[in-house]
């Protein structure tokens, strides 16, 4: 019916022969008759391919798509540039159909690439071991502070910046809620758009377990990482990072190098679009004398039988399927196809142009930004950025879904959403795909609603 | 012919690069303070062209056995057909570029998606409430866990104890752990199945909930489901389902009829999303109505004709996730099922356990059967008559590489010792079946008369058999610069 | 399969030899071929108090995962380091370079209560048999 099942009667007739049953319907004789009759799925009739391709289409059609509108957002889902290798390379069957490598000796493509992932995501978070992947940012940041606990069993105050970005400050709440004997605390959000590590220096005592900040924070400020993990080493807690926007790291000081015991990211910047919002992945790396209670899958180098260089998945005994309810974690799947992503594009880029593609980000959103402070719109806070900032923009924030719809550009996010306390304030976001025909766009719609603003001040 | 290739920084040359960004804007700006500025210049990453990039991820592709390639068995993955139409609609500029911050007005196709795959799922389970955010099964098991913890908290009695069979997968009772829940283990029946009087035997008002899989991960329908749901909820407790192996239950039971409260849908596994090397999946969640005040926000609800989300949950769980989920996973899956539609899925649970029964009487002759119970949707045959050779499963599986299949499953469920868990799907042909079950009676023959070829294989293999134990012992888990 | 007459042995298959006041445990030739290759053991720390029959730490093989057991109750008083990095000694030489803890035992634990050899070897045919 659908193309997928390929049985003719002949074959079926043939297979119930070989069973020895007379329909398919005796082989599930075992199942009640009450539950057979109410199991009818109230779903319309199927569609061919091409009627497939256009519902699929018009749905699309109903989205933004790019450039239409321009969107300055980030805010944890960063616009870049996929080049076209990447998918590609994701389009391989190969790839794409095989499952977790059980078998390595047929497995060794998927193997190798998860090597060289972590080999990559271990360098640039300044570490020295990495996973194989984790499903997200937001799940890696809490398999991080679940982490923290086994390593420092005991303690139970978890430090978190309220600068980091909400969802993952909520995730982590929804995963430690259910241990019972773990307690959140808020490092308050400094004048300066940084965490305000002064205001919790003295309260970060024995039962600290870890320190969690953003490395940018939500805000796009770069945070005082060092000075946070000095609190907590001073504590005997661990530091943990969280990157949402890792192409930073190209151009910033990593994680490692900051002090950080464990460091998280999301990966999606690196080959994967936006896709409203998933799938991403999670980056995960540690310095060596944890890696024991490192969650996730962890591919090892070893030889075969003849000598030969081959990989596996190794330290699999903390895992799920042997540990079971002591398992470092209950994670089974990785990230496979998108860590295969980051890998492919990592590659491609390279040592020379992840670093040119930081600069230009760089560059592109502080021409932005100082064009927006020429037109009368200024940031919020004057700290170190990378490509994302905040802006008072009163008036704009109001407005944000009419000018989007009326000025073709979505001027950021309104933080109003997640803080309070910023309800006037705009997170801008520039990467290498804003053009300055779309940079004049933006211009024009907060230049607009600037004068009218400081008229009303009057 | 498989070429060799080396670790992508053990190619390529200083200075090159295989890709360039767009020039930045014109004009000065502020320089980065030079304390927080990278520290290695990026030293180790590679230095390579477009090409060399292309040719080294090309030739580890062709290390893989993937499901598009050969019969990849694996009992409970469901490894089926990924439709490629499905590739294409997913990389449609509207859903691939959407941002997930953009105003709702300018994502309605998607959030319609959404909503209609919600509803979907909810029609499939006989559930009521949907939610689409967890990444994985496994995350999606996790969920569920914690709403029923936070069910019972609100009943004012949060209970210690989760019941979980001795079969079940170990991310089951990994799960239960996570939400601070002690596991009891279930012990099943001779003949595979959990029954009524042993559960009700074992609940009490300390029990949160039953786990259970169905059908089990024997490829058993547990027959006596009905009847456990009952005892469990005569204690008020609750039942999740592990919905790993609906591929056997489509237009055959509902979950929701058979006493289910919550449960997790595999979309990687049924719903015919691809594996991806081990991701990315989905495991949705389904709810009965008196749960779905605890699901997650933001929830997708609709108001004067438009789709939202809203946070406005006040007992939710909170997040497991950034934004809403995987969506680009999402949307492979609503296509696959609005391309079957509700007959053209009901067909899949029929062909599929047609599929596994027809290899169950194809090799009962040659492998011992770990259960004479029906089977469903998969089969699970045991080492035990290739044992006085010297021969096990772990043979048997590598000599099947040299047949050039995928081996099954292996070792699990724990249940059955020497474990061969075997799940064709729907979508091989008689054909492929009847060489993968002579491919099996081979190495049966071969584990008579030539048992030293079975446990040296794989022998046609790019690689043979890796040592695990060196891997373990001394871990190497990346490559490092040379020192300078 | 070897199991020395000189030892003390529990049914979790740790083995005990009483030096003095101090007992010395480790896991049995069975345990070791059960298991597999030693990839890992996870030891206390030196002055850790010890119940007896509590975990006081894990052996693991490439795939499984076992608790260890004291045998009788009291206090570590030394670990075997060496097995960081050479848990291979627990397969090759379980009952000697093999040896995980030594622990000086608490007042009034005696190994009587622990099966000789021969109740030992009885126990693992029953093992053997399942």
């Amino acid at each position: 019916m659908s193309g997928y099942t390929p049985h003719t009667p002949a074959d079926v007739a043939a297979m119930l022969a070989a069973i020895g049953v007379d329909s398919i319907d005796a082989l599930f004789a075992q199942v009640p008759a009450r539950l057979r009759a109410g199991a009818r799925i109230a779903l319309p009739p199927g569609l061919t391919e091409p009627e497939l391709c256009q519902r699929m289409a018009a749905l699309a059609a109903r989205n933004a798509t790019p450039g239409e509108p321009v969107a300055f957002l980030g805010a944890g889902a960063y616009p870049h540039v996929v080049p076209a290798l990447v998918d590609q390379i994701l389009r391989r069957a190969e790839f794409a159909t095989a499952y977790t490598p059980y078998q390595p000796e047929v497995s060794q493509g998927t193997l190798q690439a998860m090597f060289e992932f972590q080999t990559f995501v271990a360098m640039l978070l300044g570490l020295d071991v990495a996973n194989a992947s984790m499903y997200d940012g937001a799940s890696a940041a809490a398999e991080a502070v679940l982490m923290a606990r086994r390593v420092l069993p005991g303690r139970r105050v978890v430090w978190i910046a309220r600068a980091l970005h909400p969802h993952y400050r909520a995730t982590i709440a929804t995963y430690v809620r259910s241990l019972g004997d773990v307690e959140l605390r808020e490092i308050p959000i400094a004048s300066d758009g940084r965490s305000d590590l002064a205001a919790v220096a003295g309260r970060i005592g024995a039962d600290a377990l870890c320190v969690v900040l953003g490395c940018p924070n939500v805000f796009g400020v770069i945070d005082d990482v060092a000075g946070g993990a000095a609190c907590a080493r001073a504590a005997g807690a661990l530091t943990i990072t969280v990157t949402t926007e890792p192409l930073a790291l190209a151009l910033l000081r990593s994680p490692g190098a900051l002090g950080a015991d464990i460091a998280v990211a999301e990966g999606q910047s690196f080959g994967l679009p936006v896709s409203y919002g998933g799938p991403g992945v999670g980056l995960f790396a540690t310095a060596e004398r944890h890696v024991r209670s490192m969650p996730g899958r962890i591919v090892g180098e070893t030889v075969d039988a003849h000598g030969r260089r081959g990989y596996v998945l190794t330290l699999a005994t903390r895992e799920q399927h042997i540990r079971r309810e002591r398992a470092t974690s209950n994670i089974c799947t990785n990230q496979g196809l998108c860590a295969l992503a980051v890998t492919a594009y990592l590659s491609l880029l390279g040592r020379t142009g992840l670093r040119e593609l930081a600069a230009v980000n760089y560059r592109t959103a502080h021409a932005v930004a100082a064009r927006l402070e020429a037109a009368g719109v200024a940031r919020r806070w004057s700290a170190p950025f990378f490509n994302e900032f905040v802006i008072r923009a009163p008036e704009a924030a109001a407005r944000w879904e009419a000018i989007a719809a009326e000025s073709g550009v979505i001027p950021g996010f309104p933080l109003g959403r997640w803080y309070p306390e910023l309800s006037d304030t705009l997170l801008v976001c520039a990467t290498e795909v804003h053009e300055p025909a779309h940079i004049d766009r933006l211009v024009g719609a907060l230049a607009g609603a600037a004068p009218r603003m400081r008229a009303a001040e009057r | 012919m498989l070429l060799d290739e080396p670790l992508i920084f053990e190619r390529g040359s200083p200075g090159r690069t295989g890709w360039r960004p767009p020039p930045a804007p014109e004009g000065a700006v502020e320089e980065l303070p030079e304390a927080l500025g990278r520290e290695d210049g990026l030293a180790g990453f590679p230095e390579v062209s477009e090409l060399e990039v292309l040719r080294h991820f090309l030739r580890l592709s062709q290390w893989n056995y993937s499901a598009a390639t050969t019969f990849y068995p694996l009992g409970s993955c469901t490894m089926k057909y990924n439709p490629v139409v499905n590739e294409e609609v997913a990389r449609l500029p509207g859903f691939a570029h959407l941002h997930p911050l953009v105003p709702e007005a300018l994502a309605q196709g998607a959030l319609e998606l959404l909503a209609a795959l919600e509803e979907a799922l909810a029609a499939i389970s006989g559930l009521d409430a949907v939610c689409l955010q967890p990444a994985a099964g496994a995350q999606g098991e996790l969920l569920g866990m914690q709403i029923i913890r936070a069910h019972h908290l609100a009943q004012g009695d949060p209970r210690r104890r989760v019941l979980i069979p001795a079969s079940a997968h170990g991310t089951n009772p990994a799960s239960a752990a996570l939400c601070g829940y002690e596991v009891v283990e279930v012990p099943v029946s001779g003949r595979g199945l959990l029954e009524a009087a042993t559960v009700a035997a074992l609940v009490d008002e300390s029990v949160a909930a039953l786990m259970v899989t169905n059908p089990n991960t024997l490829g058993l329908f547990e027959e006596e489901i009905e009847a456990v749901a009952a005892a469990v909820h005569a204690r008020g407790g609750l039942v999740y389902m592990d919905g790993a192996n609906m591929n056997a239950l489509l237009g055959i039971a509902k979950p929701g009829d058979m006493g289910v409260d919550v449960m997790q849908f595999n979309l990687h596994k049924t719903f015919s999303t691809p594996h991806g090397g081990g991701g990315p999946g989905a495991g949705p969640i389904a709810v009965r109505a008196t749960l779905a005040e605890y699901l997650p926000v933001p929830r997708l609800v609709r108001r004067d004709g438009r789709l939202l989300w809203s946070e406005d949950a006040p007992r939710s769980v909170g997040r497991i996730r950034s934004f809403y989920g995987n969506f680009g996973i999402l949307v492979r899956a609503f296509a696959y099922i609005a391309r079957l539609g509700g007959p053209g899925l009901e067909e899949v649970t029929r062909l599929a356990v047609l599929n596994a029964n027809y290899l169950r009487a194809r090799l009962a002759a040659a492998y011992h059967l770990a259960y004479d119970t029906p089977s469903l949707h998969e089969c699970v045959f045991s080492d035990r008559r290739l044992q006085e050779h010297g021969v096990h499963t772990l043979d048997v599986a590598k000599r099947l590489l040299d047949y050039g299949f995928y081996a099954p499953t292996i070792y699990f469920p724990l249940v059955v010792k020497g474990a061969l868990m075997i799940e064709p799907t729907e979508t091989e042909t008689k054909e492929t079946l009847d060489e993968f079950a002579a491919a099996l009676c081979a190495i049966a023959e071969e584990a008579r008369t030539d048992p030293a070829l079975v446990r040296g294989a794989p022998h046609r293999t790019r690689l043979a058999r890796l040592d695990e134990t060196r891997a373990a012992r001394h871990p190497v888990l990346r490559w490092r610069p040379a020192a300078r | 399969m070897e199991i020395p007459e000189d030892l003390r042995y529990t049914t979790e298959h740790e083995w005990l030899r009483i030096e003095g006041s101090e007992g010395v445990v480790g896991i049995t030739d069975f345990a070791q071929e059960a298991l597999g290759d030693v990839v890992f053991v996870e030891l206390p720390a030196v002055g850790t108090p010890l119940a007896r029959g509590q975990a006081f730490g894990v052996v693991e093989s490439n795939k499984s995962v076992s608790d260890l057991y004291a045998p009788l109750g009291g206090r570590v008083v030394a670990v075997n380091a060496v097995l960081r990095e050479e848990p291979e000694l627990v397969n090759r030489d379980p009952y000697g370079a093999g040896w995980m803890i030594r622990i000086a035992l608490a007042a009034g634990e005696s190994p009587d209560s622990l099966l000789d050899a021969a109740a030992y070897r009885a126990h693992v045919e029953t093992e053997r048999a399942k």
